[in-house]
């Protein structure tokens, strides 16, 4: 039977689902990324393969997520998309009369408003990574919490500490300034939740009209802290799919089984070598900085010029 | 001793007519400014106050790029909000131990024209003022050209058959711009490119997606310092509209202004400084003439800007026009710029059907 991998490699985590041609998830991984994209999705399509049932082909391969071309070209993808579009169709694909998708990941944030299954409006954090989720996992490490713990120990707090929402750097002056007062850790850490959201909906959030179903996605929506305070400050239930954090690759695969082709993959990854070699052109003062993708150290492709020079 | 050397920083091509304009009123010697690179960025920050907007760290990093080159900068800084635009950058450039003269033509939003013609005689103590108002009147008029030119190449460029013929026809005539003599000789390589601008072969699909491009004119006009946002969207067959370019900003914005924030006092009664008004009128011209989305530019910090930014999300939301704010910071990648364009590419898509 015909299947779609899609793929969604994060900052943080990569994501992989097998999908059959009835927008079914048959299998799915999600495991760390470890800031080595290449061996990461290596093991995750082994994984994958290893848990498909034989009688499966894989028919089209998606990727997304911030190192989408360069893992793209390397399981020779048909589908290349953004994280905002791949997050979009994966959601609509489950509840198609979702409005709002509000997503937190490792290193960016975004926000998406749907209307009758069209994209109408999204936002993405520009300058500023304050409120995602390193900011939430570096502090869980200042204070000594495992990051799993973190949103059960923001649920207990009663009262949770006022921290500023507006920038990383104050944010944690500010919590080591509250701990120093002698705030319970577990006030400091619903604090810390709150400011998420918070400055979440006045960064990115600003000025859209957010409605429900609200879905709230990304690796973050796995935090009951902050989930409680976006119910506490939006005033409505924000819906969290338990595959809320496969939603990338899951519309990456949606998109991938829109293309018709008569390709098969194999999936074997494992033995073929890839290697990036990123050098600073020094031929004008640009200074481009340019990543070569070599393929058993054959060059396949090249890019990051400005003026197009593909480096030799 | 040679002449006078005289350097300026850059605005998108508009160096062709400012060479032009200095090297016929003045007898001096135009310094070219290398282009925009990293390298200038690197130097202009280096120097700049951190939360200094942008085109003052490109412009300051130009000048300190040819000091050592030149004997005088002209500037043009002072319309913004920002006052002190070009006097802090004098100060600095006088700081770090240049013993260059440094002229800023703008000053508090205005252009004094005694005050102008006393720099010039400074300069050169033989300016002549009918000299000087006929190279004027012609490079007003290349300008206008230039961006006549301009604004057909960004409405087709996303369709062009062979792609960069634009831009190749735009260098030649750039190239034989800076050397005319007359109003008639300019006025005839206007018109032998007027002609084989509108000869390059088009693929134009039936329905046209139209985006707006606006913001703060420095990042609008400069590519480098937009990350190249045009031609990503020409990448996309997308035709784009923008207003604001030299033409507009020097000779046309005060009337335009005066005359057209009548239409738009449900949202806006007084000038907000800098383009913030011109930004809210453009925004709802384009959501009522059917415009696909309108991207909105600005360099991080621009106050004027920040300022129109809710009323033209605002504006947008009423007429349900999908709007996109990049906001441009020294650090900011490209790559993400890019993402973020994609996505708005595949959401017009969809809405469009």
């Amino acid at each position: 039977m015909e299947s779609y991998l899609g793929i969604d490699i994060g900052s943080i985590s990569t994501k992989g689902v097998i999908i059959d041609s009835s927008n079914n998830i048959i299998v799915s991984s999600y495991i760390w990324t470890n800031g080595d994209p290449i061996s990461s999705v290596k093991s995750l399509i082994s994984e994958l393969k290893s848990k498909l049932p034989t009688d499966y082909v894989v028919k089209g391969i998606g990727t997304t997520g911030s190192a989408r071309k360069l893992i793209g070209l390397m399981v020779d993808a048909c589908v290349v998309k953004n994280e905002i579009t791949a997050h979009a169709v994966g959601t609509m694909t489950i509840d198609p009369s979702v409005r709002t998708i509000l997503e937190i990941g490792g290193q960016d944030s975004k926000i998406i408003l749907i209307n009758n299954g069209v994209i109408t409006d999204y936002a993405m954090n520009t300058l500023c990574a304050a409120g995602t989720g390193a900011f939430l996992s570096s502090q869980a490490k200042r204070l000594g919490i495992p990051i799993d713990e973190f949103g059960d120990m923001a649920l207990s707090s009663i009262c949770p500490a006022r921290i500023a929402a507006r920038c990383t750097v104050f944010a944690e002056s500010d919590l080591i300034h509250k701990a120093q007062m002698g705030y319970k850790r577990e006030d400091i850490v619903a604090g810390l939740c709150k400011s998420v959201v918070l400055n979440y909906l006045n960064n990115v959030g600003k000025g859209k009209k957010i409605e429900g179903p609200i879905y709230f996605q990304g690796g973050v929506s796995k935090n009951k802290g902050v989930i409680k305070y976006f119910n506490e400050v939006l005033k409505t239930n924000v819906k969290v799919d338990p595959r809320g954090h496969l939603m990338g690759a899951f519309g990456v695969a949606i998109l991938a089984s829109r293309i018709k082709s008569d390709k098969v993959y194999d999936l074997k990854f494992t033995d073929i070598d890839f290697e990036t070699k990123g050098y600073e052109c020094a031929k004008c003062s640009n200074n481009c900085e340019i990543v070569r993708i070599y393929k058993n150290n054959k060059l396949i492709d090249s890019w990051g010029s400005v003026c197009g020079n593909v480096g030799t | 001793m040679g002449k006078i050397r005289v350097a300026f920083p850059h605005v998108g091509n508009y160096y062709v007519p400012a060479k032009f304009l200095f090297s016929n009123i003045l007898d001096v010697e135009v310094v070219d400014a290398p282009f925009i690179t990293n390298k200038t960025l690197e130097l202009g920050e280096k120097q700049s106050p951190t939360n200094v907007c942008m085109p003052f760290k490109y412009t300051l990093g130009t000048l300190l790029e040819v000091a050592d080159k030149a004997d005088v900068l002209l500037q043009l800084g002072g319309g913004c909000k920002y006052g002190y635009y070009g006097e802090l950058q004098e100060k600095i450039i006088h700081d770090l131990g240049y013993d260059i003269r440094f002229y800023n033509i703008v000053t508090a939003g205005r252009i004094d024209f005694f005050r102008v013609y006393k720099y010039m005689k400074e300069i050169d103590p033989k300016f002549k003022i009918y000299k000087g108002a006929y190279y004027f009147f012609l490079t007003y008029k290349m300008i206008k050209y230039m961006d006549s030119i301009d604004h057909y190449i960004r409405a087709n460029v996303g369709f062009e058959v062979w792609s960069g013929e634009f831009l190749s026809i735009n260098n030649k005539m750039l190239q034989e711009f800076s050397c005319v003599k007359s109003y008639r000789e300019l006025r005839r390589i206007y018109k032998k490119y007027f002609k084989l601008i509108r000869s390059v072969r088009l693929n134009k699909p039936e329905k046209i997606v139209k985006i707006g491009v606006i913001g703060e004119l420095y990042t609008v006009m400069e590519p480098f310092s937009n990350y190249y946002l045009e031609k990503e969207l020409a990448r996309f067959n997308m035709s784009i509209t923008r207003y604001t370019n030299a033409s507009y900003l020097l000779f046309s914005k005060g009337k335009y202004v005066r005359n057209n924030i009548k239409r738009v006092d449900k949202y806006v009664k007084y000038k907000m400084g800098a383009d913030a008004t011109d930004n809210v009128i453009r925004t709802y011209d384009m959501c009522k003439n059917g415009y696909d989305g309108i991207i909105h530019i600005k360099s991080a910090f621009c106050t004027p800007e920040i300022g129109g930014m809710g009323i033209i999300n605002k504006i947008c939301r009423e007429n349900d026009v999908p709007i996109l704010f990049f906001s441009f910071d020294s650090s900011s990648s490209s790559v993400g710029i890019k993402t973020r364009l994609e996505a708005f590419n595949d959401m017009i898509e969809m809405r469009n059907g």
